[in-house]
């Protein structure tokens, strides 16, 4: 009885989080474009699901990435190698934004519009080799943010000063940068965290800040994600003026 | 998730040496995290995303927004509604965005309930529809993007002079935490829906920058908050003192 009472409340939690969407779409469509709701019935059944789905995602958050972020973070302040600490930080940045599929999405439009500018040939091949050049460059600068973000929490560096730097760097290559790469280098800062990354890499700044004497979990332990959002502007403009 | 999975646990026993402490339940935890997620997209994809797709696109034709009228040159306040929408379909998915959701729980534990999950969700979802209000008007009206950027750059800095420490580094990962999973398809779909059928844009060109104001303006909003409330209580002790 008490876990039918869990579970209820928290669909009805998720429920509740959903419904301001409904509302939006339900009155645009019914009295903006006065039009009805096509496909009732695969709307219900998709809505359901995704009411279900994000239950089951806030469940899995708070057993299984928030602990192992937490756990890994006090595993790696214990043994104090900072060494290895800069390594995982790096391999998880690149690790979750390489697969992510909004990037590889934003990547291929990113190839048409190089092709478009004249950039590059427009040939399947290589606008290809461009799509997949600027995802390895994406997934290499959140790798490089993480390990930065890190070394900020290791070192109790306050945030704001390396974010004045970010900033700094994207507009000095905005400058510079092509005209047709601009919109898509800001935007791809946005794309890259992932609804995964986001809680791991979170669980483990946390974890860190709580762990490393000195050092407040609130001011220092957050801070990661707004460096994976800033670096890829930086080197997607980048990458837009080598190739 | 599969090279997730493989970092973890391949740092976990190479290098830390050492056993997961309730092996058992994480597993169950991710799992959950994949067939919930699995749910979630396959649900959006069924009902949320072909209609608000839809919806964009129908929003930004100029028939829709002539209406009866004739066919007549457009200003930018005929847009209205599509300002309305945008700001709605933006806080709307802010809500809903699962990252903004888990990174609410954990900023609620870390600050022993000085901050509320819910206060914190609307703030952000403020600040992503205003972002997004402001990109729709940005891609009607045709100016520059890296304007709005660099006066987004500057408020953000001088604010952060102003702001409450404690809140700053949250504050800057409310912006990256917003765009994800829910919002990017549709703000995306809005974007080049008013980049196709605006005169004189180019959907290629200036269909983008929607996300990127959408994850610009909850740093300020946040900020905003935190400001705020500080004030209010700084107020509130003066009184009582």
């Amino acid at each position: 009885m008490e876990s039918l009472k869990a579970i209820s409340s928290a669909l009805f939690d998720s429920l509740r989080d959903l419904l301001p969407i409904l509302v939006v779409i339900g009155f645009f469509q019914l009295v903006v474009l006065q039009q009805p709701i096509p496909n009732f019935g695969e709307i219900a059944i998709g809505f359901a699901l995704v009411v279900i789905g994000l239950t089951l995602f806030v469940q899995g958050l708070n057993m299984g990435l928030f602990p192992i972020g937490e756990c890994m973070a006090y595993a790696f302040a214990t043994k104090g190698n900072v060494f290895w600490l800069l390594c995982f930080a790096f391999a998880l940045g690149f690790g979750t934004t390489i697969a992510e599929p909004a990037l590889i999405a934003v990547a291929r439009e990113a190839a048409s519009v190089a092709a478009e500018g004249g950039m590059i040939a427009h040939t399947a091949e290589s606008l290809k080799s461009y799509a997949q050049g600027l995802r390895y460059t994406v997934a290499i600068s959140v790798g490089i943010a993480i390990m930065i973000g890190v070394f900020r929490i290791v070192m109790g560096w306050p945030i704001q000063y390396l974010i004045v730097v970010g900033y700094t760097g994207v507009v000095i290559m905005t400058v510079f940068a092509p005209a047709e790469i601009i919109g898509i280098a800001y935007d791809s800062g946005g794309v890259t965290t992932s609804t995964i990354t986001v809680p791991l890499v979170t669980a483990l700044g946390v974890g860190l800040a709580s762990s490393i004497k000195g050092r407040n979990p609130m001011v220092d332990g957050f801070g990661l994600i707004a460096f994976a959002s800033l670096t890829p502007m930086i080197f997607v403009m980048g990458y837009g003026m080598l190739v | 998730m599969l090279p997730i999975a493989l970092i973890i646990f391949g740092f976990q026993y190479l290098i830390l040496r050492k056993p997961i402490p309730n092996l058992k339940k994480i597993l169950t935890g991710f799992l959950l995290v994949i067939l919930g997620l699995g749910f979630f997209l396959e649900g959006l994809q069924a009902a949320l995303f072909p209609l608000g797709k839809l919806m964009a696109f129908q929003l930004t034709d100029p028939h829709f927004i002539t209406g009866e009228e004739a066919y007549r040159e457009l200003q930018w306040w005929d847009y209205y509604w599509v300002y309305l929408f945008a700001f709605a379909i933006s806080f709307s998915t802010a809500i809903a965005e699962p990252s903004l959701l888990a990174v609410a729980i954990k900023a609620n534990k870390v600050s022993a309930g000085a901050i509320s999950v819910w206060g914190l969700r609307i703030a952000v979802a403020i600040g992503a529809a205003s972002g997004t209000a402001l990109g729709a008007y940005r891609i009607v009206t045709g100016t520059p993007l890296y304007w709005y950027i660099i006066a987004g750059y500057i408020f953000v800095l001088i604010q952060t002079m102003f702001a409450p420490r404690m809140i700053i580094a949250l504050a800057y990962d409310s912006g990256g935490v917003t765009t994800s999973t829910v919002t990017v398809p549709l703000v995306a779909a809005l974007g080049l829906g008013l980049a196709t059928t605006v005169p004189g844009r180019n959907p290629l060109l200036d269909g983008f920058g929607m996300i990127a104001l959408t994850c610009l303006f909850p740093i300020v909003s946040v900020l905003a908050f935190a400001q705020l409330s500080e004030w209010k209580a700084g107020r509130a002790n003066k009184n009582s003192t």
